[in-house]
């Protein structure tokens, strides 16, 4: 990596020796804020709106220093009111704009339900692709940090069931970055589930070349793309967002054990990546999908079909899932129950009928 | 109606809201709706509202005229199967035009399934309009061509969608003014709510424009509201609110081009209710005696529109019987293009289905379309080999 000359990311650097050298421990939440950032300062059209989103820079301080860089303009509070939120935002779209509106937490953009369904969704097709929507819905989103009720759900489901919405899940800092900028850059809405409890997590990067690489045009696509996050040959786990660091946590234990495991990370729940899922499992013979949300009627429910129905004849064992129980999110003394742990992970793992297989 | 009751009242014309008691009572609308043509076609001064000029309300005229042809062939149409449905707005033809008739060029109008005569009023094409209602899967116009949203079903949901639209003109520092219409049912939904305190704490420059036909299907206001008008919300939310008589063509343009003057000139949003009437069901599949008596509807055939306004421009001398069958004759042109139109089947086309719900079709999509496909090439193989089935065997001879 070479230094750079550049300015610092905005809000988010405001310290004097940041940005002077690269790459640095990055928070997946600063890797979001650049993005942000860096799409505002490439194109005007880009504006940030939502509840404290301005001044405050959000709870979780995504939009830190925004509203100070770019203006009370670009970078705004709103009412309290998450439908008006997301109605503005559509007509914003309609009119030249395009927004990038946070929902504060999973479970305040229900209210924005009907129009994300009845409009967002479906306002390109029903207008033959005249009105296109590049809007990005960024919802702070699951669980695993300890919050009360109404500020952990896995909502993917709901979304990924409408037809029109592109759904994402990173779970990297990297793919934080590029996938949120890639979002901004969609012409089609972009519902961006933000893992809360990765906002934290750190990885070595350069913003600065981030920003380059993606402003070139190098940076691979990610929407529709999955990737295989660790090289396996005996089983395949399936995961996206939250889960993907609990099932690597998972691979390196079963590597102890003598198991050679495979991790996808999905990234992209709409539009899904069949090819990678299922070259990864034709390869494995076994799969188990991990995932934090209710396991009925579920992304995890739809992935397990999916790979049933193209892999049947490669398969060694029922595809398995790991998911959280059918039950509102838990309290934060009993969310650790819930949640898919590396422990049930491998326990599903053992059960992939190796005695019959392999 | 007496200008005294107005009194102490503001208007449309002028004036930001402020935080006085003076200032809140100026948001306030007329005790009475704002009328300057009243049923037996006489007019009325009102100090705040001057009556339009006889042009301008012989313009309007004629598209009153057309606008009542539209709902009657449409209506027709519904009868003999050719439209699958159609939400008249008979009766309330002159809230259409004159929602139509007061926007310029830049502005954006946001109708409702109701307001199909306004969106026609507008500039679109009648058969682009009625695109959906016969029965094909998409919108049928093209929103920016005429600066008209699609037709809105889900009630007041396009209100924010307006609020949004005016937010980013403002931005740009453009002078759109943008016209929402909503009805007296839509009052009760939470986006409504949300769409004129986003649009007051915005300052943008949006009329949110309520036609309070009495009825929200069979639902009468009495049990949407309480409120002493639904004009009276607007005070809530910091904005004026102002009622008018929606039968009155006169009074209407006068009020509504005085809101949208005022939105152009920064003053931000305002809200109108007008007082009419849904003189026919809710739409042909409902069934009106149900729920309100023939009486009730009978007290407003003499507050037609139509019937006022002709009969004042004939005691001016503004229109003639030739006039009046002129606007007949182009009443009776835009009626026969529908005829014509709809009477031809529409052609739908199954792929296209799968073509804009992303940018780029999903590769799970694509699948999707590639197995309507094949049916359909499946179908069409079948019919063509039991068209030519008498003539020979060679299938079954194939299989042996």
């Amino acid at each position: 990596m070479t230094q750079t000359t550049e300015a610092p990311a905005p809000g988010i650097t405001g310290r004097p020796d940041a940005g002077a050298l690269a790459p640095r421990a990055t928070t997946f939440a600063k890797a979001l804020n650049a993005a942000l950032a860096d799409a505002m300062e490439v194109d005007a059209s880009v504006l940030m709106f939502g509840e404290d989103v301005g001044p405050l820079g959000g709870v979780f301080r995504i939009t830190d220093g925004l509203t100070a860089r770019f203006g009370e303009e670009r970078c705004f509070d709103t009412p309290l009111a998450e439908a008006g939120i997301m109605g503005m935002a559509v007509g914003m779209a309609m009119n030249g704009m395009k927004p990038v509106v946070e929902m504060q937490f999973d479970a305040f953009a229900y209210p924005a339900f009907e129009q994300v369904v009845s409009h967002v969704a479906k306002m390109p097709n029903r207008t033959k692709g005249k009105v296109r929507l590049p809007i990005v819905i960024r919802i702070p989103y699951a669980g695993g940090i300890g919050g009360v009720e109404h500020h952990c759900d896995s909502s993917e489901a709901y979304y990924a069931h409408t037809p029109g919405l592109t759904v994402l899940a990173p779970a990297t800092v990297r793919d934080a970055y590029f996938m949120l900028r890639e979002a901004i850059a969609s012409p089609d809405p972009v519902v961006f589930l933000e893992p809360k409890k990765l906002y934290w997590s750190k990885e070595e990067v350069d913003l600065a070349e981030l920003r380059r690489t993606f402003d070139d045009g190098q940076a691979p696509r990610r929407i529709g793309r999955a990737v295989v996050a660790r090289p396996g040959t005996d089983a395949t786990l399936i995961s996206y967002g939250p889960s993907v660091p609990t099932a690597l946590a998972a691979a390196a234990a079963a590597a102890e054990e003598g198991r050679s495991i495979e991790v996808i990370d999905l990234r992209s729940i709409v539009p899904f990546d069949d090819e990678t899922v299922c070259a990864s499992v034709r390869r494995t013979g076994r799969a188990v999908v991990v995932a934090e949300a209710p396991g009925f009627a579920s992304v995890a429910s739809e992935i397990v079909a999916r790979v049933q129905e193209r892999c049947f004849h490669s398969l060694a064992a029922p595809v398995l899932r790991v998911t959280g129980f059918d039950i509102p999110y838990p309290s934060p003394k009993l969310e650790h129950f819930y949640l898919p742990s590396v422990d049930r992970i491998l326990d599903a793992v053992d059960s992939l009928q190796w005695e019959d297989g392999a | 109606m007496s200008t005294a009751t107005n009194e102490g009242r503001g208007s449309l014309i002028g004036g930001v809201p402020g935080g006085t008691p003076s200032a809140a009572h100026a948001l306030l609308p007329s005790a009475e709706p704002v009328q300057l043509v009243d049923p037996d076609g006489r007019s009325h001064s009102d100090q705040r509202y001057p009556l339009p000029d006889g042009g301008r309300l012989l313009g309007a005229y004629g598209r009153l005229i057309t606008g009542r042809r539209i709902n009657d062939q449409a209506n027709a149409l519904v009868r003999q199967g050719r439209l699958a449905v159609y939400p008249s707005s008979h009766g309330q033809e002159a809230c259409q035009v004159a929602a139509a008739v007061v926007l310029g060029e830049e502005d954006w109008l946001f109708p409702t399934y109701r307001d199909t005569v306004a969106v026609i009023t507008r500039g679109v094409d009648p058969l682009e309009v009625l695109t959906l209602l016969r029965g094909d899967w998409h919108a049928g116009y093209d929103p920016y061509e005429h600066r008209v949203a699609t037709q809105a079903t889900p009630l007041a949901t396009q209100l924010l969608h307006a609020v949004g639209v005016a937010h980013a003109a403002k931005l740009r520092g453009e002078s759109t003014v943008v016209l929402a219409m909503c009805g007296d049912g839509a009052t009760s939904e939470g986006d409504f709510h949300e769409a004129l305190n986003f649009a007051a704490v915005f300052h943008v420059p949006v009329v949110f424009f309520i036609q309070n036909n009495e009825f929200a299907i069979s639902v009468p206001l009495k049990n949407q509201t309480v409120a002493p008008s639904l004009a009276h919300k607007a005070i809530g939310y910091g904005m004026p609110g102002e009622r008018v008589d929606g039968n009155d063509l006169a009074a209407l343009l006068a009020v509504l081009g005085a809101a949208v003057d005022r939105a152009r000139d920064g003053g931000g949003p305002s809200l109108v209710e007008a007082h009419t009437y849904r003189m026919q069901a809710h739409t042909n599949a409902d069934d009106a005696t149900r729920y309100r008596s023939t009486d009730d509807v009978e007290r407003w055939v003499p507050k037609d529109p139509i019937v006022r306004m002709r009969a004042y421009l004939r005691t001016l001398d503004l229109l003639t019987e030739e006039g009046e069958q002129s606007l007949a004759d182009e009443a009776d042109a835009v009626a026969a293009t529908i005829r014509k139109g709809l009477n031809t089947e529409v052609q739908v086309n199954p792929a296209e289905l799968f073509e804009y719900v992303y940018t780029e079709k999903t590769s799970q999509l694509r699948e999707q379309a590639a197995l309507l496909r094949e049916e359909l090439a499946r179908d069409a193989d079948a019919d063509a080999a039991a068209a030519s089935g008498a003539a020979g065997d060679s299938t079954e001879g194939d299989q042996r």
